[in-house]
């Protein structure tokens, strides 16, 4: 028997050291003071081109993508729109073209210099069907540039009221025209190249993209040197995250958690309502052709209670698709939570709490905080009342091609964003039945809101949506519930500046 | 023998492969969701959607997307995924060295850990160890793997924070790796600082995905070094004056190992098939990780790569596991 081939305690002993130390060099990764940040995300990045594919149209990345990449025009913290790429832009008289200033001194992350083609470029490819854009029946609205100059024109081929407010939301990212011919989608995939404050230093997918600042941005500089971002889509690992100090901010976690963090020493939050609402849309079939039912749903719900009761007072309750800070906002528009109107309106239809109407309710369960509680919620409350309703929980995947071959169930539970706040991107799109994400289809909504896409006079447009949208809540076609709120938790030796798009910005947060 | 057994198993292995990619192309169509009505904009018409189903391939008939890909696929062309826009095959063997390494440390961790259990309850058989032996490893073994992992979180993630959370290896190391087996090559290039960030971010998945295992060998092989123990030869070792835990060690495992193999081998494609709501707690880019985000957003390619990866990792395995099995068993091995 020889000593080497056995462990002795000697060897057991020095093992355990060196697997320590080799362990402890690698577990030192407390969020780094100074100048670099870490963020634990809810969300991972897919792909990096952010006007293609889904991604692109997912707005929980537009955060990410904004870091990198500048749109067209900014959009600021409480949704108002200021100078981007373009510092100026606006339609002719007529409607029939339009004119955009192009900012100079601008530098893309590869040192190249930004151009008005750039702009063009961007725009020409987001218009063509072949390169994928979702959001190319925007884009495709406008046609023929001209570039004088830091000056380019463009014709009007469809007018489309909000163009330049689709310049500062999903997809209106500008991307380099040289460098992407030069590397193609693929290449762009690997070493993407924006004009944003930061710049892509390391991407791992599904792990985390390392971030630094870009010297030669030319809006402030960001206050971190370096941002980490993981992408951590457990919320309990994201809580987990934050409260040891491997991340300095989080998002998207449960109200419980949130408040139970923002309680501890050397974490604070923001908590403010975002552009994200819950409803319930109604199909146009079966007992919901029957307004004293569908109304009778809506005056039966206590929304303040749910947001109460579920979300721990975070959320307002809403009564039209349209919340404050959103351009056709009216707060005179009230359907004011009564249950025994409901059972009067029932009783019209010769429903009681003995002879209730019965229909199907479809939710999806965890995708949205508290959703099928929410839902279990509204049935009991409906139940009260003489509504019986049978929950039918699905996947978000089945509510989406159910609702593009308007198969929906008579009630389906979904949430909607709108970070532009306007009304032809929440009341219109949502509740003008030849789209594809309404769900309530009837000729009389259609003549009112299909004028409304092409109202060239913006006051008598969003006085148009106003009253569309008193005319929905007085027929009962859809049952807005709540605004959300997202809760955003960070160490307190940072700021974080809340945007009401629900964005949560690198370049927005500052060391305390 | 040896060479047709393989041959035969290869043969299956292909036809076995074909029924996957059958089932799982008609799966993942004929299940609800699909990915063009998760991207379709408001204001879509109907020329818009069928501009986007043609630009995916969604156009065509059942059949005529299932020869495409297939064809494809004979090819190497696995297609391209549907939200990342990249190739599936780079981006599944991409992942893939993440998952391996994830479930050969979880698998050397259960067979360290459910062995010397086994020993020590083999060793003290019929006293209060064993017994302790037994209660431990049924506890463990009725808690699932992901309630180990939050419970890690919470202990060495949160309470004492050790190890990291989320993540495969920290995100401020540069790594030029050829491969995505950070460990292997990590000590194969002497970068240290990635083995060992790996290390400490894999500890608390492995140890998750092992426990369950773990309980499983202790119990089993425990039992089978029991009987092993009563045996003639055991006996004979001790007259020739081993102790008892070199009679089991030196004599009564190799013959006690042979069902604990079988048992490690089938486990052990369960336990990649484990790593996909492990992977997700910890936010480990692995395979698993990738296949929830695939079927969450209906990326049809993505879903199907995966699937074959996986299907052909578990044929490979339990091709190797028997063939170790033929190997270490004399009685196949000259049968």
């Amino acid at each position: 028997m020889t000593s080497n081939s056995h462990l002795t305690r000697r060897g057991f002993m020095g093992a355990s050291v060196a697997l320590t130390a080799l362990l402890a060099s690698g577990s030192g990764l407390l969020a780094e003071g100074g100048k670099a940040l870490t963020i634990a995300y809810n969300l991972p990045v897919q792909s990096w081109d952010p006007t293609t594919g889904p991604s692109a149209v997912n707005p929980a990345l537009q955060s990410i993508f904004l870091a990198v990449f500048d749109r067209y025009i900014a959009q600021g913290p409480d949704l108002s729109f200021g100078p981007g790429l373009l510092t100026e832009w606006g339609f002719s008289e007529d409607k029939t073209k339009i004119t955009m200033t192009v900012r100079e001194g601008v530098k893309w992350h590869n040192g190249d210099d930004f151009t008005p083609e750039d702009i063009v470029w961007s725009l020409e490819r987001a218009g063509n069907p072949e390169t994928g854009n979702p959001m190319q029946f925007v884009w495709g609205k406008i046609g023929n540039y001209v570039i004088d100059g830091n000056v380019i024109t463009a014709d009007v081929l469809a007018f489309e009221p909000a163009l330049f407010k689709w310049m500062a939301f999903l997809t209106a990212f500008v991307l380099p025209k040289k460098y992407y011919e030069e590397v193609g989608a693929e290449g762009f995939e690997k070493a993407p190249v924006g004009t944003g404050p930061y710049m892509v230093d390391a991407f791992e997918q599904g792990a985390y993209v390392r971030l630094k600042a870009f010297p030669d941005y030319w809006g402030d500089a960001p206050a971190f040197e370096t941002v980490t971002v993981k992408f951590v889509t457990d919320a309990a690992s994201r809580v987990a995250e934050v409260e040891s100090g491997n991340s300095d901010i989080t998002t998207n976690i449960p109200y419980e958690e949130y408040d139970r963090l923002i309680a501890k020493d050397g974490l604070s939050g923001e908590a403010v309502p975002v552009t994200d609402i819950g409803m319930i849309f109604l199909n146009d079939i079966d007992v919901m052709l029957d307004k004293n039912v569908r109304l009778a749903a809506h005056h039966a719900i206590n929304k303040q209670l749910i947001i109460d009761r579920l979300l721990r007072g975070y959320g307002v309750p809403i009564s039209t698709l349209e919340v404050p800070g959103y351009a056709a906002y009216d707060d005179s528009i009230q359907v004011e939570y009564d249950p025994e109107k409901a059972k009067d309106l029932l009783a019209a239809s010769g429903y009681s709490t003995d002879n209730p109407v019965k229909f199907t309710i479809q939710t999806t369960r965890g995708f949205k905080p508290k959703d099928y509680e929410m839902i279990q919620a509204v049935v009991g409350m409906w139940r009260k009342v003489g509504i019986e309703a049978e929950i039918e929980v699905y996947e978000i995947a089945k509510h989406y091609e159910l609702r593009a071959a308007d198969t929906l169930a008579p009630a389906a539970f979904y949430n909607w964003g709108n970070s532009i706040g306007d009304p032809s991107t929440s009341t219109g799109f949502s509740m003008f039945g030849p789209s594809p994400h309404a769900v309530w289809d009837s000729a009389d909504l259609v003549e009112k809101i299909g004028p409304l896409f092409v109202e060239p006079d913006e006051d008598k447009r969003i006085a148009g949506y106003k009253a569309v949208s008193k005319y929905i809540a007085e027929e009962g076609y859809v049952i807005p519930l709540l605004q959300y709120v997202m809760p955003v938790v960070f160490a307190s030796n940072v700021t974080v500046t809340p945007y009401t798009s629900g964005d949560l910005l690198p370049q927005a947060v500052g060391q305390a | 023998m040896l060479l047709k057994t393989v041959l035969i198993r290869l043969i299956t292995t292909a036809v076995t492969l074909f029924g996957v990619a059958v089932v799982v192309f008609t799966l993942v169509r004929v299940a609800p969701g699909n990915p063009i009505a998760m991207m379709l904009p408001p204001g879509a018409t109907e020329a818009d959607i069928e501009n986007l189903k043609a630009l995916y391939g969604f156009d065509k008939s059942l059949p005529q997307q299932f020869v495409i890909w297939l064809g494809g696929v004979l090819q190497g062309d696995f297609g391209t995924s549907i939200t990342l826009r990249q190739p599936v095959d780079q981006l599944v063997l991409g992942r893939l060295p993440a998952t391996l390494e994830l479930s050969l440390m979880a698998l050397l961790i259960a067979v360290a850990l459910g062995g010397i259990a086994a020993v020590i309850g083999a060793r003290k058989r019929g006293s209060g160890t064993e017994v302790g032996v037994d209660l431990v490893s049924g506890a463990v073994l009725s808690i699932p793997d992901f309630l180990w992992g939050l419970v890690f979180v919470l202990i060495f993630g949160v309470l004492w924070p050790v190890l990291s959370i989320s993540g495969r290896v920290d995100p401020r190391l540069d790594i030029d790796f050829t491969t995505n087996f950070y460990v292997f090559e990590g000590l194969l290039r002497g970068r240290f600082d990635v083995v060992g960030s790996t290390l400490a971010h894999m500890l608390m998945p492995a140890m998750s995905l092992a426990l369950p295992l773990a309980a499983m060998i202790a119990q089993l092989l425990k039992q089978n070094l029991k009987e092993v123990l009563v045996q003639d030869y055991t006996t004979l070792a001790r007259v020739r004056g081993f102790g008892e835990t070199a009679v089991i060690l030196r004599e009564a495992l190799r013959n006690a190992a042979l069902p604990t193999l079988t048992l490690v081998g089938v486990q052990f494609t369960f336990l990649i098939g484990g790593t996909v709501i492990v992977e997700r707690l910890f936010a480990y880019e692995g395979l698993g990780n990738m296949a929830i985000d695939a079927v969450i957003n209906r990326d049809l390619p993505l879903i199907q790569g995966i699937v074959l990866l996986f299907a052909a990792l578990f044929i490979v395995i339990n091709l190797i596991v028997d063939l170790s099995y033929t190997l270490l068993n004399p009685r196949l091995r000259h049968g």
